[in-house]
């Protein structure tokens, strides 16, 4: 059996996620890519996007509201600026901050920074229940 | 002399002022336990962040970034002064104001103008007085420090900065040196200057540590994707280490004032026991002499 490679996810307020897996999955600005054991030093930055993980026959999801990643032979290092695992995401926060979304969307039509703002929200928002709707299926 | 009821309540009073000063002790504490647990959980998103930023912007050109730009002359800058929302902690507040104080007037003398944001009450409530003006006040943010809240201040920095209103952003937060010593520190946010990016690693390691990384998508631009989050980073460590401050300093504070109480009432107990003393023989005179007289 191939080796595993170290997945530590972190955000500004807690160590998420430190685990031995066998393939990580990021979803990186110019496309997903994936991570195995002995991957070549590499950087890149993440979208707002899932992240899976498998460890034997168990498949996790995580998400990212983007940051970066950090690649070395043995480690995969996650900084996100916030993230969540699928099974810890309170899908009721996730519906109601997407309606919240969805209204400023509505109303921010005229000013071009609060769309911007608002349609990351937006992102985010759809992110979270997609992910959440994936853990609820595995678990 | 007062009289033995005014010793007592005097007493009851004091008595009543240390047991507040007590609880604000310990609530200060567990707040404390709170804000260093946050710093904690920070630690290794802050040093990864610095490392990989560090290793990114070797050899790079100040001119991809704005936020890099090194200015020729400065004639505005802006200041950004981290407080506490709450007094009774001792001189904190003051030597957070203090130094605010002694940087506006350098820049001043120096004919530089300077845009002057608040975090924390005291800090505005002080410089309101003051009449200073401020282009920004933020109060009642620190009692919850999150990161929110940090990308919150940044953005008056970062904002100005990439207007080109002011070329150089600076500010001022309390440092965490012990229970017993935070002190008031001013830092340079913008531009970012390469040195304060990396750690002290020889400059050819650097070289390699650059050339290692494959990138997706270019060195350069995950640098300009981070750069601006960077600032974020260091305005939250900024913050955590003045509300570890903020409450070191209650603590102590508070501590002595406990101490203070004790003593007090020591002194104050001694005066009643004085006073009483003198009243049973005051008393035991008139009995005697009321006796005396009787025996004529």
């Amino acid at each position: 059996m191939a080796k595993k490679i170290k997945l530590e996810v972190v955000t500004p307020d807690k160590l998420l996620l430190s685990k031995e897996v066998d393939v990580v999955v990021c979803t990186g600005t110019e496309g997903e890519f994936g991570v195995l054991y002995g991957h070549v030093p590499f950087l890149a930055t993440l979208a707002v996007g899932e992240m899976r993980f498998r460890d034997g026959n168990q498949t996790d999801y995580a998400a990212i509201a983007g940051g970066f990643a950090e690649v070395t032979g043995e480690r995969v290092t996650v900084l996100a600026e916030a993230a969540e695992l699928a099974r810890e995401i309170d899908t009721d926060r996730a519906k109601s901050a997407r309606e919240r979304a969805e209204k400023r969307l509505a109303q921010a039509q005229a000013e071009e920074i609060d769309f911007a703002r608002a349609e990351a929200a937006m992102k985010r928002a759809m992110l979270r229940m997609r992910v959440a709707d994936r853990g609820g299926s595995l678990a | 002399m007062p009289s033995l009821r005014d010793i007592q309540n005097k007493i009851a009073a004091v008595k009543k002022t240390r047991q507040i000063t007590r609880a604000m002790n310990m609530v200060a504490a567990a707040k404390l336990r709170g804000v260093q647990e946050k710093t904690e959980r920070f630690r290794p998103y802050a040093e990864k962040y610095a490392e990989v930023l560090g290793s990114l912007s070797q050899g790079v050109d100040p001119e991809i970034h704005p936020l890099l730009a090194q200015p020729e002359t400065v004639d505005k800058v802006a200041l950004i002064l981290l407080s506490a929302d709450r007094g009774l902690c001792g001189s904190f507040n003051m030597n957070l104001i203090l130094a605010a104080q002694q940087f506006l007037n350098d820049r001043k003398a120096k004919g530089q103008e300077v845009d002057f944001y608040v975090v924390g009450r005291k800090g505005a409530d002080f410089f309101k007085r003051r009449k200073t003006p401020m282009a920004e006040q933020l109060r009642g943010a620190m009692n919850v420090i999150d990161f929110d809240l940090a990308v919150k201040v940044a953005r008056f920095g970062l904002n100005a900065f990439l207007n080109g209103e002011v070329q150089e952003v600076y500010f001022i937060y309390s440092k965490f040196q012990s229970m017993v010593s935070q002190v008031p520190t001013v830092e340079k946010l913008l531009p970012i200057s390469p040195v304060d990016t990396g750690e002290d690693v020889e400059p050819e390691q650097q070289q390699i540590g650059a050339a290692e990384y494959l990138t997706e998508p270019s060195a350069e631009e995950i640098l300009v994707e981070l750069l601006p989050r960077y600032v974020n980073v260091r305005m939250y460590s900024g913050l955590l280490e003045t509300g570890t401050s903020e409450q070191a300093a209650r603590m102590a504070a508070m501590d002595n004032a406990t101490n203070n109480c004790k003593e007090m009432i020591k002194d104050l107990t001694l005066v009643f026991n004085k006073a009483r003393q003198a009243a049973i023989t005051a008393e035991l005179m008139d009995i005697v002499g009321g006796a005396e007289a009787l025996k004529g």
